[in-house]
């Protein structure tokens, strides 16, 4: 059978979609909490996740390609230009940290039952349609230090995919390893039963009560 | 409200099970996961209803709305499958809680605009860097994309910086 399929149907979104969403729920990433915990290294569950996830698909990826069951070229693979990125990329860190969610990750809180994922969804489309009037001025920055078409890391360092996904999985274990020491220095990662308790201080300003008047 | 409450799943079993998805969705589509690209579309479409003018005439969401509406797309049924998904899991699991989650030491109303200014942020910054997390960070690392790691050096880098800054909204 000749992979990818390169079907773009209504059932094939909401298949991939209801995975995607029930995994991300399940490693407990619709707590913006447990996930912002990552930068403050007492939960290193955004980590060990994200790069597992990225191990998992590059090797299936590669064994896909040897089997010969894609084609080289058969996978979209992001061109880099590289002051866009770079930038796109600390504006996401910095909101990721500020607003407690990314895009992906919005959708599991509020499929979770978090109220705050709302605020933060309204932002995103404003932040878009800021970008979007903004886009005439930003063109120049916006295609600047464009690099090879969908270069990959072994592609600019001459390696064979094998050898860069199997060091991504050393630097992964190592850091998995630091991480769970980590964890236990700051007492454990964030739990279920942890995400879905008020912090204690909140609790004569109930979550949920209108936020306007709680200061009063 | 006083089910059993099952604890999150172990990070490994979370992250090959989100790998194995990934590599579900190249094999079906010929790309990864995606999130911020929905947004955009939604975005778009709030123009053309508030704004139809601006929103044709402007350069970048001029081409999303020529054909009618954007929203009837791969990625909107994608993002509408991934709150599926995550409702399902919360239900099912008894982690679904109606709350506005932050820190202690802030009122709701403040989790409130810290929640919208950082999803302008990040709704900005993934425009700027043509995706987020899920297409960058996660898809396209997985195809070893150079753009994929340039993406998340960035984003930790300025997640713990911000982070940091951010502390006292955490606690």
């Amino acid at each position: 059978m000749s992979m990818p399929l390169y079907d773009y149907g209504i059932a094939s979104g909401l298949l991939t979609g209801i995975l995607f969403g029930f995994v991300l729920e399940g490693a407990g990433f619709g707590s913006p909490r447990k996930l912002t915990a990552q930068f403050r290294l007492s939960d290193w569950s955004v980590f060990k996740v994200m790069f597992s996830a990225v191990i998992v698909a590059a090797a299936g990826l590669w064994l896909a390609q040897a089997a010969g069951v894609i084609g080289a070229g058969g996978v979209f693979v992001p061109t880099l230009y590289f002051w866009a990125i770079a930038a796109g990329g600390l504006l996401i860190g910095a909101g990721f940290a500020i607003g407690g969610y990314c895009p992906g990750t919005s959708l599991v809180g509020l499929g979770s039952g978090r109220g705050d994922a709302i605020a933060f969804i309204v932002g995103m489309v404003a932040g878009t349609a800021v970008f979007a009037e903004l886009f005439g001025s930003l063109e120049t920055f916006y295609f600047a230090a464009e690099g090879p078409k969908g270069q990959t890391v072994s592609g600019l360092l001459g390696l064979p995919d094998w050898l860069v996904i199997a060091a991504l999985a050393i630097v992964a274990a190592a850091g998995w390893k630091l991480g769970t020491a980590m964890e236990k220095k700051f007492g454990g990662p964030m739990t279920a039963e942890q995400a879905n308790t008020p912090p204690a201080s909140n609790a004569s300003h109930p979550a949920g009560s209108a936020g306007g008047t709680a200061r009063a | 409200m006083n089910r059993t409450r099952l604890p999150y799943w172990h990070p490994l079993v979370a992250g090959v099970a989100l790998g194995l998805t990934l590599l579900l969705t190249f094999l079906i589509t010929g790309n990864g996961l995606g999130a911020s690209g929905f947004f955009t579309r939604v975005a778009a479409a709030a123009g053309a209803w508030l704004a139809p003018a601006w929103t044709q005439a402007n350069a970048y969401f001029g081409p999303f709305v020529e054909g009618g509406s954007p929203l009837p797309s791969w990625v909107t049924w994608e993002a509408i499958g991934v709150l599926v998904g995550a409702l399902i899991g919360s239900l099912v699991s008894g982690r679904f809680k109606a709350m506005i989650e932050g820190g202690s030491r802030i009122f709701s109303g403040e989790r409130l605009a810290y929640a919208f200014i950082g999803g302008a942020l990040v709704g900005f910054g993934a425009r700027l860097a043509r995706g987020c997390t899920s297409g960058l960070g996660l898809s396209g690392s997985a195809t070893l994309a150079v753009s994929g790691f340039v993406f998340l050096i960035a984003f930790f880098a300025a997640g713990f910086a911000m982070s940091y800054l951010m502390r006292r909204a955490w606690q």
